[in-house]
């Protein structure tokens, strides 16, 4: 919806030229996790469609990542680009409060 | 037949526990947490939660080789440093030695967007990673519940909590999982129910206007345990429980004796003064010369090389030994010669608990056979009646045990009866001498007497207590008709006596004279009377012979006559 208009005016989060760099941190295939990487696949072709890179990271490979990225839940999404930082537990499954969390749909209002 | 087999033995092994390396706590939990389980411990705000969990870990890494892993959710790095700086240890060092590890999991409900259904599986990640990292066998999180202030699924937190006690479990670490208290004295979140082998709740209240810390086993699996609260200090030292070392009343108990230092009163004590490693207290108004009976006490087992330890709740120590010097009872060189320790403290300074705990320390650490609490009123004063009876009971089991022996000064009201009083702490007592003042004759004077001296055949006699600067001295009272009399009224009675009893005696002195002259006169006249008799026997005798003669004489003469007339001798 907000594809072609922009909506500079709101707070620049929908510029399309910027690059966004996500980052899905799970542990192992868990069910929870592919639904996570699904919806926010899907997610991201409808806003963001060749403009953002994800990046899967397995805890369970990595595991010192947790600490240092203070990760404690899974699946966790952070945005690492554009600033600021945002920080995203759960399945994804939720939408309406991603597309806020991430600033992608900020406060939906049609005008006109 | 050659294994005395004991089935239960085998079929219950008994259980493995930790030793925590807090002071006291141990002691009181028969060796510590169980091993190798997840043990809960809460409590309100700053009532000692993180320090005990601190402690655990440092005295682990440090005394029993056991590395340990801290997950805190609320601590900055800074906060932990200074908490283990306070304890004396280094942290950093301690983590570069990889004997802690720390994991600070930073939670914030602002940055966090909760967007379905999640776990807390990176938790489990990080602690194993942590663990693993250093080889850990003690693990601490603090606190648990900072997880249900940040996020909102509590059934997730619920069944993820429960998954954490049996991973610890599974794990084989010793764990300690602190959390808030609610209202009621239980946890916040119901998080006991998790926990099926040790819970401890700790407390802090505040009692007319003094703290009191204290602690309490709710649960432990397995062990026989304390139901009590049993006080804890906070202090420079850290965490320290005051254990009851004996939970029964099996401790020895000594047939030797110890001087009161007075030789009267040792007189009055069957003759050989104080048991040892007993209970005396002396009870008496103010300035009836309680602290320098106790100080004699002090002296004179300084002078056989015994050492003693002072508790001085009332006056300052030097003030104590200036005072002493003027009835001649010298403390200054057994304090110098490291045979009398003091210490001095207001008892409302601190809670009853830091009374008795910093008590408890200083015993353990100077190792003394005397121990004077002057004045146990005092103590009194820092907490309920209840309360201080409690725990005096423990300090007194915990100086039974070791064989030390107290001696306690108690400020009486004069007007109250010494028995009513201290109901409270009387059974505690062996030996309970009573001083109190007797008036007349415009003075007032001491009067001791021994209330009760268990086991030993102590007199019944009220005695006069004499203080001088000759020392201390016990004098017979003079009982009489007028009552008991003490002071220069004794005095006067008996120099009294002396003067009455001469007198008596001169005036039979007296009778006796008058007796044996009376006799003597008596002699006198039945001497004279004798003479007399004898000579009017005499008398009688010449007169009787005279007569005889006369006759005679008659006799011849008329025969001669009739001789003469040729008369005839008819008739």
């Amino acid at each position: 919806m907000s594809d072609h208009d922009g909506s500079r005016h709101e707070n620049g989060a929908e510029n399309h030229s910027e690059q966004w760099n996500l980052r899905l941190y799970v542990a192992g295939q868990t069910p929870k996790s592919v639904r996570a990487f699904d919806n926010l696949k899907k997610i991201c072709e409808e806003h963001l469609a060749g403009r953002y890179t994800i990046e899967i990271v397995d805890l369970i490979k990595s595991p010192q990542l947790a600490k240092d990225d203070q990760i404690f839940a899974i699946p966790t999404l952070i945005r690492k680009l554009p600033p600021p930082l945002k920080k995203l537990i759960g399945d994804l499954s939720d939408t309406e409060r991603i597309l806020v969390g991430l600033d992608l749909r900020p406060a939906e209002r049609k005008e006109t | 037949m050659t294994t005395p087999a004991n089935p239960k033995a085998n079929s219950t092994p008994k259980l493995e526990k930790v030793k925590t390396g807090i002071s006291g706590f141990d002691q009181i939990t028969g060796g510590g947490l169980p091993k190798g389980r997840p043990s809960l411990i809460y409590g309100g705000p700053g009532s000692g939660k993180t320090f005990f969990a601190l402690e655990f870990l440092v005295h682990g890494a440090v005394e029993f080789d056991e590395p340990g892993v801290f997950i805190t959710f609320e601590e900055t790095a800074e906060d932990l440093n200074t908490n283990f700086s306070i304890m004396g240890y280094d942290l950093d060092e301690l983590v570069a030695h990889k004997k802690i590890a720390i994991d600070h999991v930073y939670l914030d409900r602002r940055e966090i967007i909760e967007t379905g259904e999640y776990d807390l599986e990176p938790l489990f990640l990080r602690l194993g990673y942590a663990i693993d990292s250093i080889g850990a066998k003690r693990v601490a999180i603090d606190t648990i519940e900072a997880l249900f202030a940040e996020l909102d699924r509590e059934s997730v937190l619920r069944s993820e909590l429960r998954r954490l006690f049996a991973w610890l479990k599974e794990k084989g670490v010793t764990a300690i999982i602190t959390s808030e208290a609610d209202d009621n004295n239980r946890t916040r979140h119901g998080l006991e129910e998790y926990v099926a082998d040790f819970v401890l709740h700790l407390q802090n209240r505040v009692k007319g206007h003094l703290a009191t810390r204290a602690l309490r086993i709710i649960k432990y699996r397995g062990s026989r345990h304390g139901t009590d609260e049993y006080p804890f200090l906070l202090g420079e030292d850290g965490f320290t429980v005051l254990p009851i070392t004996s939970v029964g009343l099996n401790y020895d108990v000594s047939q030797e004796r110890i001087s009161t230092g007075v030789r009267r009163l040792d007189m009055m004590l069957g003759g050989k003064g104080y048991f040892r490693g007993s209970t005396v207290l002396i009870s008496g108004s103010a300035g009836s010369g309680k602290t320098s009976l106790a100080a004699r006490f002090v002296a004179s087992a300084a002078e056989r090389g015994v050492r003693s330890l002072y508790f001085a709740f009332e006056e300052a120590p030097n003030q104590i030994i200036r005072n002493l010097s003027s009835i001649e009872i010298d403390l200054d060189t057994p304090r110098h010669a490291g045979l009398l320790r003091f210490h001095a403290a207001r008892s409302t300074e601190y809670g009853l608990e830091n009374h008795l705990v910093s008590m408890y320390k200083l015993i353990e650490e100077g190792d003394p056979h005397i121990v004077v609490l002057d004045p146990l009123s005092n103590l009194l004063g820092a907490g309920e009646a209840t309360a201080v009876s409690s725990m005096l009971m423990r300090l007194i089991d915990f100086l039974k045990t070791r064989g030390i022996t107290m001696l306690s000064t108690d400020l009486t009201d004069e007007a109250a009866i010494p028995s009513r009083t201290d109901c409270s702490v009387s059974s505690l007592i062996d030996t309970w001498l009573y001083i109190n003042f007797v008036e007349g004759n415009g003075e007032r004077n001491r009067v001791i007497s021994v209330l009760k001296s268990r086991g030993m055949a102590h007199s019944n006699q009220i005695r006069e207590l004499l203080l001088s600067d000759q020392g201390i001295d016990l004098a017979d009272v003079y009982v009489g008709l007028g009552g008991i009399r003490t002071g220069t009224a004794r005095i006067i009675q008996e120099a009294q006596d002396k003067i009455d009893k001469a007198t008596k005696r001169r005036a039979a002195e007296r009778k006796h004279e008058l007796m044996e002259t009376r006799l003597k006169l008596l002699k006198a006249k039945i001497e004279s009377l004798t003479s007399r008799y004898e000579a009017n026997a005499q008398d009688m005798l010449a007169i009787t012979h005279e007569l005889q003669q006369e006759e005679d004489v008659e006799t011849a003469v008329s025969a001669t006559l009739a001789d003469m007339r040729k008369a005839d001798t008819c008739k």
